[in-house]
């Protein structure tokens, strides 16, 4: 075997899979909004999407969901990174605790908490035996779509946080204890090592975890059916909706386009927020 | 100086304070993410009438009948089946495929290298649920649309960039030096990968190969899309939600959560390995 | 028989020339130690005799077979690696058996030669432990055996005891050369440090910047180095320089007395003598000391000379200090020249 072509050998599986089954059909997906059946050029599907009455509160939740659950996430999983970083009994035991609902899908934890929220659920029975209230509660009705939102929310946070968090540790792992050790030397309180030393260093993974944080959140999905059903339209929702229930996949794909460019702003945003230098690396 | 005379001396109320507040904290934190799923499960194990029963107990009467009945309930079984097979078939080709590049990437520097890694890291960038859209046209025209195989094809797509940077990640931490130990001792490049690399890497493999298997069996919306016949328990639950009964839904939900538990549990060793690197 | 012969050998990664046309000759059963500063080729040159890396150009012969193109398996040697490279998954018994077992020598034969070579290397009774159970002169020691079971005609060693403490190294570099002495192997051994290289070897290539500056016996190498760099890489402390200048009568102005040196058509040249090969008391050269190290058995002292540093052992109990001026001789033969430009020995 030559090794100047072995490895090239190795990784021709692995990149043909990815030409096939990622970047085409993303040119699929871009081919698919843009041109009818027939071929021919056309943005009738985006006017198609923009003038439905969901497209808009679509956005605006899907929006507002990650813009109230990926700041809490953030300082969520730092707290929880940093005191993972100082236990030295128990780390492991607690880590993996921590990091349980890495393995739990969207529409288990949207099943975990509809156990709590549901209308003879947990949080009625915990509420109504402390006597705060006389009767059930219908958190998750459609008139009730702040609690709704709510409720996703929480479940959101519960259930993505671990990802974040695996991420930051890993990345508190890399920098040195000589650093703090030098911090403590010249008088550095713990709130100045942890913002003049923890979180500079920490940028690459913070921009990691925010990347990849973000753009999932904005794939939510089976969280907001198992506690909402259709009643907090959001944008997967709209086109798991288009692509079965009204079998249009040109506007699916259209809706899909959408995610793709917030997407990608985004974690063009983040490489440009949370950049640094190569010479300022660990 | 009166930091250090006070880190030496033996009382120090400042210090237990905080610690209390650190276990304290800790001790919500982990009430946080064990709670739900306890109360998942005590619902899951009950009867029907204990879920709808109004109030309840932190500890609701145990029985199988929902998880029981769940089992029973028409299309489980089948779909239970399905999420099997496409979990497993995700497993063995994002392994088969994702080993070789990772290798690639640990022990060679070649032109393009960077060039796959930028490539690895674009998937990250791109909601790969969303593939399961065009895959629906594609796999019309080919025959593959509602098979088990469509559906891990799309799978692996999700499962593949974790499993490169796992075992590039695994390959790296084994010295290349055994390698040459083992060339110079008479192996060819199979031979000291079969007796030296190989028997090194099995347990992060096996881990990786986990993993994959955790994305593919937790994967509702491509599921959903792309299967009928062939639905997965996620799908198929996704499905049931609008008209399956209160207490079939948690015993699904159970039945979710239950392998991805073991599963993170055995894989726990390695999640840094994954992300750790993801940094670079 | 094998000799090894190295013939223009040049290696480059990219731009960078790590070797630069190497051509040396390695007698059969010869011991030769490649001595140089870490990124001066001298590992990238043991690769390339192993196999594990490939030469730009030039060819490696061992004994009358050319090997360059062959992989490390096909070219009957084994190597000893600076991080030892004992297999983790394998008993220190089968990580001996290794290489035979590759070879399909039959179990007997492979018991016999484990047990013989773990007995020469004193590991007999951890031929079960594996490699995390060992201590790092343990694992020296398996990787050593390892080599010395597969009774290669060549053995590579890549600064094998550069990972053990001080000690244990002294103690390994007496027992690895009787060892190999006695083995029949053509030996070539990587090292930075230059008493491991001085006391082992049959012969020293000092490398410098991707060449082979010399090569001869230790003695040689300490006493005549054939360029500066030899004289100031080679000996703890290394040489003193000072520059001389031709005077009218033939002899050199050195820091300003007048030496008897060699006839040279050049203006000026570079005098050299080592700190051991001086005598105090009277003398042309007058030294400034700055810094007295008593070091146990003699007593350095840094000074200066016309500005130079120029160090100077001294006899246990001279009573020099700091501030004082010492009259210093050198001993006539000991003096070395070198040429100004291209550093050669004149």
């Amino acid at each position: 075997m030559n090794p100047r072509t072995l490895p090239y050998l190795l990784l021709l599986p692995a990149t043909f899979f990815l030409v096939a089954f990622f970047l085409y059909p993303f040119f699929l997906v871009a081919w698919q909004a843009f041109a009818t059946d027939e071929g021919v050029l056309t943005s009738k599907y985006f006017v198609k999407m923009y003038k439905h009455w969901k497209f808009d509160k679509a956005l605006t939740n899907t929006f507002l969901l990650v813009l109230a659950v990926v700041p809490v996430q953030l300082a969520l999983s730092l707290l929880m990174a940093t005191m993972v970083s100082k236990m030295q009994k128990g780390r492991d035991m607690i880590l993996y605790i921590w990091t349980i609902p890495l393995g739990i899908s969207d529409l288990a934890a949207g099943l975990i908490w509809l156990a709590i929220f549901e209308q003879t659920g947990f949080l009625n029975s915990f509420l109504f035996n402390i006597g705060a209230i006389d009767s059930q509660i219908t958190f998750l009705g459609y008139q009730n779509k702040t609690v709704i939102f709510l409720a996703v929310m929480i479940a959101e946070v519960w259930r993505a946080t671990a990802i974040m968090l695996v991420i930051l540790v890993a990345g508190i792992g890399l920098i040195p204890k000589e650093y703090y050790e030098a911090a403590e030397v010249f008088g550095a309180s713990r709130w100045k090592q942890f913002t003049r030393v923890t979180l500079p260093l920490l940028k690459p993974s913070l921009q990691t975890a925010l990347i990849l944080r973000v753009i999932l959140a904005f794939e939510v999905f089976a969280v907001v059916v198992a506690l909402g059903g259709t009643n907090l339209p959001i944008l997967m929702g709209e086109i798991y909706k288009w692509q079965f229930e009204l079998q249009d996949s040109h506007v699916a794909a259209a809706y899909a386009l959408v995610i793709l460019a917030i997407s990608i702003a985004f974690t063009l945003f983040f490489m440009w927020l949370l950049r640094t230098p190569r010479e300022a690396q660990l | 100086m009166n930091m250090a005379v006070g880190s030496q001396g033996g009382f120090q109320p400042g210090k237990s304070l905080r610690r209390a507040w650190f276990i304290l904290i800790t001790v919500v934190l982990c009430l946080w993410v064990l709670l739900p799923i306890y109360l998942l499960f005590s619902n899951a194990f009950s009867t029907s009438s204990g879920v709808s029963a109004f109030p309840k107990g932190i500890v609701p009467p145990f029985s199988t009948e929902s998880v029981g009945f769940f089992f029973r309930y028409s299309g489980v079984g089948k779909a239970f089946w399905s999420s099997i097979q496409v979990a497993v078939l995700t497993m063995i080709m994002s392994i088969l495929i994702g080993a070789p590049a990772g290798y690639s990437l640990s022990r060679f520097d070649f032109r393009g290298k960077n060039l796959f890694r930028i490539l690895i890291l674009m998937t990250r960038a791109f909601p790969l649920p969303l593939l399961a859209l065009p895959m629906a046209v594609m796999f019309i025209r080919v025959g593959l649309d509602d098979t088990i195989l469509g559906l891990a094809l799309v799978h692996t797509t999700l499962a593949l960039p974790f499993a490169v940077l796992i075992t590039y990640s695994l390959f790296s931490g084994i010295p290349i030096e055994l390698e040459e130990a083992a060339w110079t001792l008479g192996c060819n490049r199979i031979q000291a990968f079969r007796k030296v690399i190989f028997p090194l890497v099995l347990p992060g493999i096996t881990a990786s190969a986990i993993f994959a298997f955790v994305i593919s069996w937790n994967e509702v919306f491509a599921a959903a899309v792309l299967t009928i016949e062939h639905r997965t328990l996620p799908a198929f639950i996704l499905q049931s939600l609008g008209v399956a009964p209160l207490h079939l839904k948690f015993a699904g939900g159970a039945v979710l959560v239950l392998p991805a538990l073991i599963f993170i549990f055995l894989v726990r060793k390695y999640l840094f390995a994954m992300w750790g690197i993801a940094n670079r | 028989m094998a000799e090894i012969r190295i013939k223009q050998v040049a290696k480059s990664f990219g731009k960078f020339q790590a070797l630069d046309s190497i051509d040396l000759t390695i007698a059969d059963q010869e011991f030769m130690v490649l001595l140089g500063a870490s990124g001066c080729g001298k590992t990238t040159l043991l690769r390339i005799v192993a196999g594990l890396e490939t030469a730009t150009t030039g060819e490696v012969w061992i004994g009358d077979k050319r090997v360059d193109r062959l992989s490390p398996k096909d070219r009957n040697i084994a190597m000893v690696f600076q991080n030892y490279a004992v297999f983790p998954h394998l008993t220190v018994f089968e990580n001996i058996a290794f290489g035979l077992r590759m070879a399909k020598i039959d179990n007997n034969e492979i018991e016999k030669r484990v047990k013989r070579t773990a007995e020469l290397m004193h590991i007999e009774q951890l031929l079960q432990r594996y490699s995390g159970q060992l201590s790092g002169g343990q694992r020296q020691r398996v990787a050593v055996a390892r080599a010395l079971a597969m009774e290669p005609e060549v053995i590579l060693m890549d600064e094998p005891l550069s990972n053990l403490d001080a000690l244990l190294r002294m103690e390994m570099r007496a027992e690895l050369k009787s060892i190999l002495a006695e083995s029949n192997t053509t030996t070539i051994y990587v090292t930075h440090d230059q008493v491991e290289a001085m006391s082992m070897a049959d012969r020293i290539s000092i490398m410098n910047q991707g060449k082979i500056v010399q090569a001869a016996n230790p003695t040689e190498v300490y006493r005549n180095p054939a360029a500066r760099f030899v004289g100031s890489f080679i000996g703890n402390p290394p040489m003193n320089f000072l520059p001389a200048t031709r005077a009218a009568n033939g002899r050199w102005s050195v820091a300003g007395s007048e030496i008897d040196g060699p006839t040279s058509d050049e203006s000026t040249l570079e005098f050299a003598i080592r700190p051991e090969d001086l005598t105090v008391g009277d003398g042309p050269l007058s030294a400034t000391v700055k810094v007295v190290e008593p070091l146990g058995p003699h007593i350095l002292a840094s000074c200066l000379v016309a500005g130079e540093l120029f160090r100077v052992i001294l006899e246990n109990g001279s009573n020099v200090q700091s501030g004082d001026t010492l009259k210093i001789k050198p001993i006539a033969d000991r003096i070395r020249w070198f040429h100004p430009e291209n550093q050669l020995a004149v």
